[in-house]
């Protein structure tokens, strides 16, 4: 490599990781928690413990289900029901307005066959929503998150060039060479290559389905004006519905539409997820993929009828399938074990870089480190 | 001084097979939980476990 591309590479490894570094701490700090939200709900005992099924019994009427968890919250609207994955539990997303956005929505959850009510912890409160909001937007916003994406993308232009940088200094040396004898800078240069490269595809495939994340509202409601909007021209001039058909019925009507599949969610109208005139019956599959891409069925809310099944399209397919790729919650708790190691490791490779960074040389002699691999014991006389 | 260790004199094998193979592992055990449970699980565990164990191999293994 001729020493004028070294040294372009060598600045743009230096600067994009200098940027990013401090938000990426934060969010491999914040991340390392997130990666067990679910087992630190249930230890805590935010939770619910679901009775088992008694015999005998069949499932609780939704529309009963829903006016329960109503009249918890006098006043409110219905925005989304939902099923618990692990638990025959159902959760009801209530608030004062259709379009009330997640921080401010109340949550009731209640048996599926019982329809006891139970304690429900609210998603907006509590330590570990704190540590999601700051992951997540740090607390600005839709402006944060596209910010946090931005770091992200550098923190991924950073991975590529120390990538490029490996290659002339480890010419002469063996993987995994670990120098702990000679200065203690050079330890932690060993050490800072190690890591960075064994950690390299992971870093990779969670910095950019993180930075894909991000999006996500951006590509939600892109989606929603475009297919939605094509299905509300249907509907341009009919008024608000007031009085809504049986949903116990549409989730019904939803099933035999995709007997394959099973109900994740249903949105209500006015949610920007169905159009002011449908149920979305958020139907899903059972394997890991399936289970993340789903297929929307639309009822009409007044009359009670199938309307449209519309395909997702791609981008949302995208989005959807890099978050499990994101939050590492896909493949049992090992995994999730895994996911929390290289999250550690990955701190050390950004702690062991501002270190580098801090102890600094001028640029012409970290360019000679790099193109000798620190073999020859005359560069140790650094100045 | 001894500079050679871990000296690669011989020229044998590229700087980047090893990043590559674990490279290929991490995707391996990315992709695998994905795409199914069970078996594939246990797929992603020994190829995300072997990425993690190459840092406990060179970390632990003897130094001159």
């Amino acid at each position: 490599m001729k020493r004028s591309t070294l040294k372009a590479w060598f600045l743009v490894h230096k600067w994009t990781s200098l940027v990013c570094t401090l938000f990426l701490l934060l969010l491999f700090a914040t991340g390392l928690p997130l990666i067990f939200w679910e087992e630190i709900a249930h230890a805590t005992g935010a939770e619910p413990e679901a009775e088992p099924v008694p015999a005998g019994t069949s499932r609780a009427n939704v529309d009963r289900l829903i006016e329960k968890a109503l009249s918890r919250y006098p006043g409110d609207v219905p925005l989304f029901f939902g099923w618990d994955e692990h638990a025959p539990l159902v959760y009801v997303n209530m608030g004062a307005r259709p379009d009330t956005p997640p921080p401010e929505m109340h949550t009731v959850i209640l048996h599926e066959y019982t329809g006891e009510v139970l304690p429900a912890p609210q998603f907006n409160e509590g330590v570990m929503f704190f540590i999601y909001r700051l992951h997540t937007d740090a607390f600005v916003g839709l402006a944060g998150t596209l910010f946090l994406g931005a770091m992200t993308l550098l923190f991924v232009i950073a991975i590529v060039s120390g990538v490029v940088l490996y290659a002339p200094f480890m010419r002469k040396l063996r993987f995994g060479t670990l120098r702990t004898g000679r200065s203690r800078r050079l330890a932690w240069l060993d050490l800072h290559n190690l890591l960075g490269i064994v950690t390299v595809a992971w870093a990779l495939v969670v910095g950019l389905t993180g930075a894909i994340n991000t999006l996500a509202k951006p590509l939600e409601q892109t989606w929603q004006a475009r297919q939605l909007g094509e299905l509300a021209d249907r509907y341009r001039g009919a008024p608000r519905p007031t009085r809504f058909s049986s949903l116990d019925a549409a989730i019904a009507k939803a099933q035999a539409a995709e007997p394959e599949m099973k109900p994740a969610y249903v949105s209500f109208p006015g949610t920007g997820y169905s159009g002011d005139h449908h149920y979305g019956v958020f139907m899903h599959g059972n394997t890991p993929i399936s289970e993340r891409i789903y297929k929307p069925v639309l009822v009409d809310v007044q009359t009670g009828e199938l309307t449209a099944q519309p395909e997702l399209p791609l981008y949302m397919s995208v989005l959807l399938l890099s978050q499990p790729l994101h939050f590492g919650d896909y493949g049992g708790l090992p995994l999730k074990v895994l996911w929390a190691l290289l999250d550690l490791i990955t701190i050390l490779v950004l702690i062991s870089g501002l270190y580098l960074w801090a102890k600094r040389g001028s640029t012409e002699v970290r360019l000679a480190e790099l193109e000798s691999g620190s073999v020859e014991p005359a560069l140790e006389t650094e100045h | 001084m001894n500079a050679g260790s871990g000296q690669r004199s011989d020229g044998s094998g590229s700087t980047f097979a090893m990043p590559a193979m674990i490279a290929a592992l991490s995707l391996i055990g990315l992709v695998g939980a994905l795409v199914g449970d069970g078996v594939f699980d246990l797929l992603s565990w020994v190829a995300l476990g072997s990425v993690v164990g190459t840092i406990a191999w060179a970390v632990s293994k003897p130094r001159k």
